[in-house]
């Protein structure tokens, strides 16, 4: 393939990773206590991506299916837990159901488009297959993260009206609908406003790296358009899926309301702490 | 531990509740409690704070389990019922109202469309013959729960409660938190309320000696087991 970009050398890596002088001068200077987190968290993008480079050349070279399957399983099973530990609560099972709801979600409209929309032959050619799953991943993670935080919330803080309204003879589900309602909409804002700015106020990454690898803008826009499509159906059904699960652990057959199910998230102390507190009891 | 005038438990008993049982981190608050509330009595529950009285009537409600014992509603076993429709027919009135945001009339007509009450028809009229000895109009109506004072609020939590006419309301220290005026106006509500269908009857959680003597026939102590 004739390259039509600029390829970046090791030496110029290492200019573009100076730029990070300026978030440790600041943090010096302002006090605000993220030198250590910065060149961590510098360190680790870098890594990370470097390693991922590596695999991905490996993959493209190979092209089979099981192996492409398997990166995305991975991909997939870090976005599950991801999405689970921006949260603010816990309740037992929370991250089997994170997991499900992304991997059913994301594979089943990257699967869609793959070989629905896209028609990619084979279906699993890696260099469409990875790079929507991710894009598709990236963003269900924070969908799902959002309308989980606001239905944990919304058990907590209106437990009141709920349980009032559980009171007058309401299901679970018809004391529900209010808070289901608006955990999905707040999973769906970040996507539905950004896809009002698109091309105006951003330019979103996947297109920036096409037309960078020298793809005509009016083909760019094309897949851009596809993956939007693709991001606001997968946030959408990840969260709606999240939710229901949660619903499912914390409104019980009796219609009633399992708050006492929620937990703050346990630290390792926390843990050691209660092996410890449980042997000496018995 | 609980000391009551025992009542004859009979087939024409509302409530029954049997050997009831209530444990705080695993040291029981009371234990064994019996009582009976038959059609047109009016019982208060008195009980020092904390000796989870709200508990009890989040039992009897169906909010939480039991920790141990048994419930009965006409004879039916608590577990044997469908929740929403035993709701409906003991429906719990918390201390605090608690309602959505909206308008009265809205809020008041929405338990309407649960599945339960599918049978039954939101009567404007009906709301208005509760607020009119209170002298309270239509404008009320259309005023928004985010504008109502405490006593307001509870008002139309009581309401909407009546309008669905359940047999049996547990009441959580209704006006607790209330002024001398609201308290009155809601008394004369439940009053009213109770004297227009000999089917129904109350049980009412208050601290006050002097509320007990007007709205309960019967008092139970619940004194903590401790």
């Amino acid at each position: 393939m004739k390259a039509s970009y600029l390829a970046i050398s090791n030496w110029q890596l290492g200019l573009a990773a100076l730029l990070i002088v300026i978030n440790l001068g600041l943090s010096l200077w302002l006090r605000l206590g993220l030198t250590k987190t910065l060149v961590i968290a510098g360190l680790r993008m870098v890594t990370q991506l470097l390693l991922l480079g590596f695999i991905l050349e490996y993959i493209f070279a190979l092209n089979t299916p099981l192996p492409i399957l398997a990166i995305g399983i991975v991909m997939a099973g870090f976005a599950g837990i991801a999405a689970v530990r921006r949260t603010r609560r816990r309740f037992i099972g929370i991250y089997w159901n994170g997991l499900l709801a992304v991997f059913a979600s994301s594979f089943v409209v990257t699967g869609v488009a793959l070989g629905g929309i896209i028609q990619v032959h084979p279906w699993y050619e890696a260099q469409y297959s990875i790079p929507l799953l991710g894009m598709v991943l990236g963003n269900t993670l924070t969908g799902i993260s959002l309308a989980l935080d606001r239905f944990m919330d919304g058990v907590i803080g209106e437990r009141e009206r709920i349980e009032a309204t559980l009171s007058l003879g309401a299901t679970r589900w018809e004391a529900a609908h209010d808070l289901v309602r608006d955990s999905l909409r707040t999973g769906m804002i970040p996507i539905i406003n950004s896809m009002m700015v698109m091309g105006i106020v951003s330019l979103p990454g996947m297109m920036t790296g096409q037309l960078l690898a020298g793809v005509a803008p009016a083909s760019a826009v094309r897949y851009q358009i596809v993956i939007v499509f693709m991001i606001a159906a997968a946030v959408a059904l990840g969260a709606l899926g999240m939710i229901l699960l949660a619903y499912r652990q914390l409104f019980n057959s009796r219609h009633q309301l399992r708050n006492e199910r929620l937990h703050e998230p346990l630290t390792l102390g926390d843990l050691i702490h209660r092996r410890v507190g449980s042997r000496g009891r018995k | 531990m609980i000391a009551f005038r025992p009542t004859p438990s009979g087939s024409d008993a509302l409530l029954e509740v049997r050997g009831l049982g209530c444990y705080f981190l695993g040291r029981p608050l009371w234990r064994g409690l019996d009582l009976t509330l038959h059609a047109g009595e009016r019982l208060a529950i008195n009980a020092p704070s904390g000796t989870g009285k709200t508990v009890l009537l989040r039992m009897l409600a169906g909010l939480i389990n039991a920790s141990e014992g048994e419930i009965y509603f006409e004879n039916r076993l608590l577990q044997d019922w469908s929740m929403p429709a035993y709701r409906a027919q003991v429906m719990l009135l918390a201390q605090q109202p608690a309602l959505p945001l909206g308008r009265v009339e809205a809020i008041l007509a929405a338990a309407f469309a649960y599945r339960t009450h599918r049978h039954r028809t939101f009567c404007k009229n009906q709301v208005l013959e509760y607020l009119q000895p209170l002298g309270r109009n239509e404008d009320f109506l259309a005023q928004h729960t985010d504008y109502l004072s405490g006593g307001e609020a509870q008002l139309i939590a009581l309401i909407r409660c009546l309008l669905l006419e359940p047999r049996v309301l547990l009441l959580d220290e209704p006006t607790a938190s209330l002024d001398s005026a609201s308290t009155g106006q809601i008394e004369k509500l439940l009053d009213a309320w109770l004297r227009a269908n000999p089917g129904r009857a109350w049980i009412w959680t208050s601290h006050d000696h002097s509320q007990r003597g007007r709205i309960a026939d019967r008092v139970i102590e619940l004194s903590g087991a401790a």
